[in-house]
């Protein structure tokens, strides 16, 4: 089985945070990682890969210091990397980048394209089924878990808001995987050795068979009109004091508020 | 693409085994404010199978006319039979704009529409307003709920957005109302329904979607464990609450990620919000910020989560549980 | 002349520091409290790599570098020092003098299984009466045959509970003196071999030192490790070796202590104001993370000229008195900045101020590094 990974460098959001004064972002020293729901995916493959022996590629679309991410996953145990970067797919809102990736997938032979549901800078969840539509092939969004019947079916398990469903589909199929579905490995220290030492296969828009007009800013059909950080509300009372008197400021709160009588 | 060719604001009706979701009447409600202002009109799209019945409904919730896909294909939802069929709608009718409920479903389905006909698609929008010139923005979180972004898609049609539920409000039904309903044919093509759906299976009997709760005892960290969320039931029952909690809570298993509040999970806005022990990441908070009244109770005095509250104690969230709701116990 | 890592390193530090944080933190306080030897722990990281980061690969190791190995026991002992010196002892006591003076069936027989970490390691020099003068060895290992037959016994033996094979040195020729003393391989089960008294400590209390006992334990002559009277050479080097460990060790202590102090003085108020608006905090910390950083220089560089096959016993000896001396220093104030609350177990630097205290004493006491130092300079 031959599988490929979708990852992608993201700011880690979790450290991202607003200053006090200005309201402002601090953007400062915010690590860059491996998308939490991509590595999850990546998990998956090499599970795949430890028990039946798949053939697993990362595929990542970013500027070069995403380099990083492909050398992270080499050390956790893939067997090839390619970076798909090139000045033409810069500004790309999701749908510039999943014609991008699937100009790049359609150059790759695989029996199952995993992507992460959605990354945790933007959370769009859009680009894996685009991907999809653009490969015409199947797509299975929200994946806990996965099953491969070793010839040529997957039985899937899908969260949905009340519960799961289990689905039927045939290799070749794309699947977007919730970070959740399994706790990724830790980089073996041998991999982390090595991973220097492999080759990264950097792709551009000469590698890939894409219309010019699809790709980038030009092939974006949203922009941003604005942005702006949430600001902050003004603080509302605050008191420290013993059990007994907190609940009844609490209690005496409800009143005011005619949540209670 | 000659874009006075796109006419009309065009909802997706969320339905399962039948119900119509409300984040569909919510999104009713939002387009028929928005066809006002642009002296436009609401088209539900309402698809499933045995469903016509339930159109008229729609009329009453805000939509001019409410196209109805009655067909077997669609009884339950995967995704290649209601792509097929809103991709029909889109190129016969060309909408203006085309709103879906940011449900799993309607992120499988919004992504797939927007590649097959080639447009933008703005996902989890908390805000949809028009812009000068017609246009809709549509503003929505993003880094992580620490930046608000207002996105437009100019020169595709139709004007694609997912939204999020629990944030838009629905109009109370108006049977007074009149409008269309007509019965809308698609040309299937099976040969491309590739995923077959085996079975459906709901996980939690009594589900209660904490999006429509009034009141939700919300609890993070501090709550520490199983006992800590005991307790938070015992509290939630005085008050005919509902119980929520923070990411880390449900990483650690103790509740449900349906029970999620936040960026990841959902957003709420109840009229009371108790934060026990979350200390309020910014994840957090940005899916309970605008609740009515929000009581925080938390061990750290310089916890973000008294940055967003109304009232704040700084305590310990189990005792202070745990004496509430003996006090609510006894005035009940 | 470059300060940074390189790639391979930034890219093991983020695991590693990733590593400790999720998997060793939230263990230390348990591990500490109960006594307790982490066995998962071990088993986690032995899954990765980590218990055979400078043995080659063609035994079976993660072929890295002693600066990768510096590093992790940093990274470790930053968050549960229990945990670096489990695999500093493994690694630097055990696995690297079989590597260096192993014969190939030795290495092909332990290094596979130590560098996997299916194995743990220990190393036994210490005896009650035989500790900085470890020439006054009592351990005897006498020929008959094709075995010898060892008696006697060693104390202070880090995971010597766990350990599956230890490096041992006994006398062979007790009117030789130092010459007289010979290095051996010993498995666990080896007939007359057994563990003794378990050591109830002041820190790294997890680490299950205990006493080694040996009684007419046989042990055949393929164990012996180098050759025959060369042991205390075999011993020094490899505490030279260890020291690198044991001083990576008290870096990430000081290292681990200053992050909870920062941490701290910026939530603790006292006067209406964090503690770390007054000038004496400040000032305590600038000490703090200063000598620590130096204490970093001198790891990191004793580490590269080991790598680079350069002698480094010097730079070693050094790097453990000051980066030991500094975490005692560090790991006090840090309880000091914390007041009372640093003195209960609520907080995690009244452990790391008891754990610093070993590494002024083990693999050479701050006087032996002293000695070696100045012997250098005065020869």
């Amino acid at each position: 089985m031959k599988i490929v990974v979708c990852i992608k460098q993201v700011p880690d959001t979790t450290e991202i945070k607003i200053d006090p004064v200005t309201g402002t972002l601090i953007r400062d020293g915010v690590p860059s990682i491996m998308n939490p729901d991509d590595k999850s995916g990546l998990e998956m493959a090499l599970q795949l890969k430890d028990e039946k022996g798949a053939h697993v590629t990362v595929i990542t679309m970013g500027p070069p210091q995403a380099d990083l991410i492909l050398r992270e996953a080499y050390a956790m145990g893939v067997d090839r990397a390619i970076h798909l970067t090139d000045r033409k797919f810069a500004g790309a809102d999701t749908l510039a980048t999943s014609h991008a990736l699937a100009g790049a997938l359609r150059k790759i032979d695989f029996d199952l394209l995993i992507t992460g549901r959605q990354a945790i800078d933007g959370d769009t969840a859009q680009v894996g089924p685009q991907i999809a539509e653009h490969l015409d092939l199947p797509q299975v969004s929200y994946l806990e878990d996965l099953k491969f019947d070793g010839d040529k079916t997957f039985t899937m398990k899908r969260h949905i808001e009340d519960g799961y469903q289990m689905l039927e589909v045939e290799a070749p199929c794309v699947v977007t995987v919730l970070s959740s579905a399994n706790t990724p490995r830790y980089m073996n220290v041998g991999g982390i050795v090595d991973a220097y030492q492999k080759e990264v296969e950097v792709w551009g828009f000469n590698e890939i068979e894409v219309d010019e007009k699809d790709l980038g800013l030009k092939g974006s059909p949203t922009s941003v009109h604005k942005a702006f950080a949430r600001g902050l509300k003004p603080a509302g009372e605050l008191y420290e004091v013993g059990t007994d008197e907190a609940v009844g400021i609490i209690i005496k709160k409800l009143k005011e508020k005619f949540i209670l009588n | 693409m000659k874009l006075e060719d796109y006419k009309g604001i065009y909802v997706f009706i969320e339905q399962r085994e039948g119900i119509i979701q409300n984040v569909a009447l919510e999104l009713l409600g939002q387009a028929r404010k928005l066809a006002d202002e642009l002296s436009d009109k609401v088209y539900a799209m309402l698809l499933g199978d045995q469903i016509t019945d339930q159109a008229q409904g729609l009329i009453a919730r805000g939509a001019d006319e409410v196209i109805v896909v009655d067909a077997p294909e669609l009884k339950e939802y995967t995704t290649e039979p209601y792509t097929q069929a809103i991709c029909q709608i889109i190129s016969e009718r060309k909408p203006e704009s085309l709103f879906i409920g940011a449900t799993t479903l309607g992120r499988d389905l919004g992504p797939r529409v927007s590649a097959r006909v080639g447009t933008g698609l703005t996902a989890d929008c908390t805000k949809i307003e028009i812009g000068e010139n017609g246009e809709m923005l549509m503003t929505r979180p993003a880094f992580g709920g620490n930046l608000m972004a207002t996105i437009v898609c100019k020169n595709h049609r139709p004007q694609m957005g997912t939204v999020r539920p629990g944030v838009l409000f629905a109009m109370d039904a108006d049977e007074s109302r009149t409008g269309a309903i007509v019965n809308y044919e698609v040309k299937f093509n099976a040969a491309k329904f590739r995923v077959k759906l085996l079975e459906t299976v709901k996980e939690d009997n009594n589900l209660i979607d904490i999006t429509e709760a009034r009141i939700l005892v919300s609890g993070g960290r501090g709550i520490g464990n199983k006992e800590g969320f005991e307790a938070m039931d015992a509290l939630a029952h005085t008050l005919n609450a509902e119980v929520s909690a923070s990411r880390a809570m449900v990483d650690a298993g103790y509740i449900g990620h349906d029970r999620q509040v936040g960026q990841t999970g959902k957003t709420v806005r109840p009229d009371l919000y108790f934060a026990f022990g979350i200390s309020g990441a910014i994840q957090h908070v940005a899916g309970m910020e605008d609740s009515d009244l929000i009581i925080a109770v938390n061990k750290d005095k310089h916890a973000p989560i008294f940055q967003v509250s109304d009232l704040g104690i700084v305590g310990d969230a189990k005792q202070i549980i745990k004496k509430l709701t003996e006090r609510l116990e006894k005035q009940n | 002349m470059n300060f940074s890592l390189t790639k391979e390193q930034e890219l093991f530090q983020q695991m590693i520091k990733d590593f400790a944080e999720n998997e060793v933190k939230p263990l230390a306080a348990e591990v500490d409290d109960l006594e307790r030897f982490p066995v998962e722990t071990v088993e986690k990281m032995a899954k990765i790599g980590i218990m055979g980061i400078p043995i080659p690969k063609q035994y079976g190791g993660a072929g890295g570098t002693n600066v990768m190995y510096s590093m992790a026991v940093e990274e470790l002992s930053a968050v549960c020092a229990t945990t670096g010196v489990i695999v500093s002892a493994h690694t630097s006591l055990c696995a690297a003098p079989i590597l260096e003076y192993g014969t190939e069936a030795q290495k092909q027989k332990y290094l596979p299984k130590l560098a996997s970490g299916e194995w743990i390691g220990a190393f036994g020099l210490t005896e009650p009466n035989a500790g900085t003068d470890a020439a006054g060895q009592q351990t005897t290992a006498v020929e008959d045959g094709d075995n010898y037959i060892i008696n006697g016994s060693k104390i202070f033996i880090t995971n010597a509970e766990f350990a599956h094979v230890y490096v041992i040195l006994a006398m062979t020729d007790k009117s030789q003196g130092t010459r007289g003393i010979t290095a051996f391989i010993i498995e666990k089960g080896t007939p007359g071999f057994s563990i003794g008294k378990k050591e109830k400590k002041m820190g790294i209390r997890g680490s299950a030192t205990c006493e080694l006992v040996f009684e007419n334990c046989i042990v055949p002559k393929e164990n012996m490790l180098g050759k025959l009277s060369k042991g205390f050479g075999i011993a020094m080097k490899t505490l030279d070796g260890g020291r690198i460990g044991i001083a990576a060790q008290a870096l990430g202590i000081a290292q681990g202590a200053i992050d909870e102090t920062v941490k701290y003085v910026k939530e603790r108020k006292q006067f209406g104001r964090p503690i770390s608006a007054f000038q004496n905090t400040q000032f305590q910390l600038a000490d703090m993370n200063t000598k620590t950083e130096a204490s970093r220089m001198l790891v990191r560089k004793a580490a590269y000229k080991k790598d680079a096959k350069l002698p480094y016993s010097v730079d070693a000896a050094m790097a453990k008195l000051y980066a030991a001396e500094t975490a005692m220093e560090v790991t006090n104030k840090a309880v000091q900045l914390h007041g009372g609350y640093g003195y209960t177990r609520e907080y995690p630097v009244e452990r790391m101020m008891r754990d610093a205290k070993i590494t002024e004493i083990y693999e050479g006491t701050s006087e032996v590094q002293r000695m070696v130092i100045s012997a250098n300079m005065l020869k």
